[in-house]
């Protein structure tokens, strides 16, 4: 028990370290929210303001939970995806050398995907007062378990994907195929009401749109465009995060 | 002498290819065990099976008395790999490096640092061991690799190409270290390698071609056994006088390097003879006792020398592609 704990806690030191001396994906970890949130949220405000919506900032307020989520989403599949580059690189086989259990890997893995998640998902709060959004104590602590527990899930798909994944090239393929899908079927750009039917649908087993239904739900006094309770979006991630991490340590297993 | 690794009819079948077919042996505890073949002899699928990165598809092996497929980490806590592909993070620093592997393989941190700083010296890294290994040398990333293989004084030591691209000067402290733990430890060495000198030291050799082992015994008896001097021939008609020794001697004949070689019981005998009634004129002629090299081209059709080259410009693909990468 203290030996596999022990490797839990190596291989997640070990991705928090990379994380902070990869300096172009510390960047890009800013950049890329800060594009959405400055650039296109403020666009599409005033645009909105335009064609005759809602007066102020709400869309800004709408779309900064859907920026969260995002961040979790890129953040969790790309740490896990480290995965391959180990493969391709040769230290995977330095780690299924040695004696740890497959299963402190997987649960390694998760935990340090979902750190990360959470320390870029902090950064986004520092961005809260540029944009006049309010937030305070508990709403940030609510987020935050939030994250964690999303990222934990997300990190697991990551895991389940990158265990079977030989080359970087399928990374690639998975990001066009997977991942873009998956933000833009979140809700984190427009409300899920009134949908057409197959979008309503995919949107409903897209287990990110709970999440972000979730923050929403902390973070807006307005509650007019939230789906679900909160209840059941808890309720669909955390199930959601059994089974990832559950088939993630299952198919990680098989790779002997 | 006990038996630290035994192997039963371990077989590999990957599709349509038999990449290793029932091999047998056995490694005594304490000794210097080579394993030298041509590549896609199944070398390192029989080492990955051993190790337990790889299934077999069927056959047995235990070390240190652990089931290979049953028992895995156990095995795993029980041996040290030094692998032929550069298996560092080239984002940690080569001390950090270290004590990763410290803390996966249970070193206690005190015995650990002790050991880190001793390994660091040896292999003459002490004072880059806070710098990222994404900066070093690929000599220095192969001594650093060694370094991490033998902190944790395994039973069984895999040694893949250890000492490939080492300068001597670094070649010999490593082997002192190796010998050293060896005595102190009774650790077993597996190795592989392309080098007639290390191969030359060891205790037994096998050596295994096409999936199967085709001898395995000390370097002295493999020598003995298997030829005789070797005799070194060079005319202006090779081909004529190929067929003159096969007919009139009944000896096989390699060309190699456009020349003729053979083996014969007695050369210093033979020599005058065979010059007297040889049929070509004769350029050059010497004869020597034979080498390992001799052994392995005779045994498998290739030289040692050969395989050396190819594995060193592959590493050398491998390295280049990789900076590209980052």
């Amino acid at each position: 028990m203290i030996r596999d704990l022990k490797g839990i806690y190596i291989i997640w030191l070990r991705d928090i370290k990379r994380f902070f001396r990869d300096k172009p994906r510390l960047i890009s970890g800013i950049a890329r929210p800060s594009l959405y949130l400055f650039i296109l949220g403020s666009g599409l405000s005033s645009a909105f303001g335009m064609f005759g919506g809602r007066e102020g900032d709400w869309y800004i307020d709408f779309i900064y939970p859907g920026i969260l989520g995002m961040i979790v989403l890129f953040t969790s599949l790309f740490s896990s995806f480290s995965i391959v580059w180990d493969r391709e690189f040769g230290f995977l086989k330095e780690i299924l050398v040695a004696p740890i259990s497959r299963t402190s890997i997987v649960v390694g893995k998760a935990l340090s995907g979902s750190t990360i998640s959470l320390l870029q998902g902090i950064i986004l709060f520092i961005f809260a007062p540029l944009l006049h959004i309010k937030l305070n104590f508990l709403m940030v602590f609510k987020i935050c378990l939030l994250i964690l527990l999303t990222s934990f899930a997300l990190t697991s798909l990551g895991i389940l994907i990158a265990s079977r994944m030989k080359s970087m090239q399928g990374f690639q393929m998975i990001m066009n195929f997977l991942v873009m899908p998956m933000f833009f079927l979140s809700g984190a750009m427009f409300p899920l009401k009134d949908l057409p039917k197959w979008l309503e649908y995919l949107v409903s087993i897209n287990p990110l749109s709970y999440s972000i239904d979730a923050i929403r739900y902390v973070m807006l006094e307005d509650k007019t465009f939230l789906a679900h309770p909160l209840l059941i979006n808890i309720s669909v991630i955390s199930i959601f995060a059994v089974i990832m991490i559950s088939a993630a340590i299952f198919v990680f297993n098989l790779t002997d | 002498m006990s038996v630290i690794i035994s192997v039963e009819k371990l077989t590999k079948k990957f599709k349509n290819l038999i990449a290793v077919n029932q091999i047998s042996f056995e490694v005594h505890e304490g000794e210097i065990f080579g394993f030298l073949g041509p590549n896609g002899a199944g070398k390192t699928t029989t080492i990955n099976m051993i190790c337990t990165l790889l299934s077999p598809t069927s056959g047995k092996a235990f070390l240190n008395g652990y089931d290979i497929t049953k028992e895995r980490n156990q095995v795993r806590q029980c041996i040290g790999l030094v692998f032929q592909d550069p298996s560092l993070d080239d984002w940690l620093t080569a001390k950090e490096n270290l004590e990763f592997h410290a803390l996966i393989y249970n070193i206690k941190s005190k015995t650990a640092k002790k050991r880190i700083d001793q390994i660091l010296e040896i292999v003459e890294l002490k004072d880059r061991k806070n710098d990222l290994v994404l900066n070093f040398s690929g000599g220095m990333k192969r001594r650093l690799e060694i370094a991490r293989g033998l902190i944790h004084y395994p039973k069984v030591l895999f040694l893949d190409e250890p000492t490939l691209g080492l300068d001597p000067q670094t070649r010999n402290r490593v082997w002192e270290y190796i010998r050293n733990l060896q005595e102190r430890e009774n650790t077993t060495i597996f190795l592989t390698t392309h080098y007639m000198d290390e191969a030359e030291n060891c205790d037994r050799i096998s050596i295994i071609d096409m999936g199967k082992i085709i001898a395995i015994d000390t370097p002295e008896n493999l020598k003995k056994k298997v030829m005789g001097d070797i005799i070194t021939v060079e005319t202006t008609n090779n081909k004529n006088l190929s067929k003159e020794i096969e007919n009139k001697y009944g000896k096989k004949i390699f060309l190699y390097d456009n020349k003729i070689q053979f083996e014969v019981d007695d050369s210093e005998r033979f020599i005058p003879q065979f010059i007297r009634e040889s049929k070509e004129d004769i350029l050059s002629i010497s004869a020597r006792k034979p080498t390992l090299d001799d052994v392995f081209l005779s045994l498998t059709g290739r030289k040692i020398r050969d395989e050396s080259a190819n594995s060193i410009g592959r590493m050398r693909t491998r390295m280049k592609m990789r900076r590209g990468h980052r």
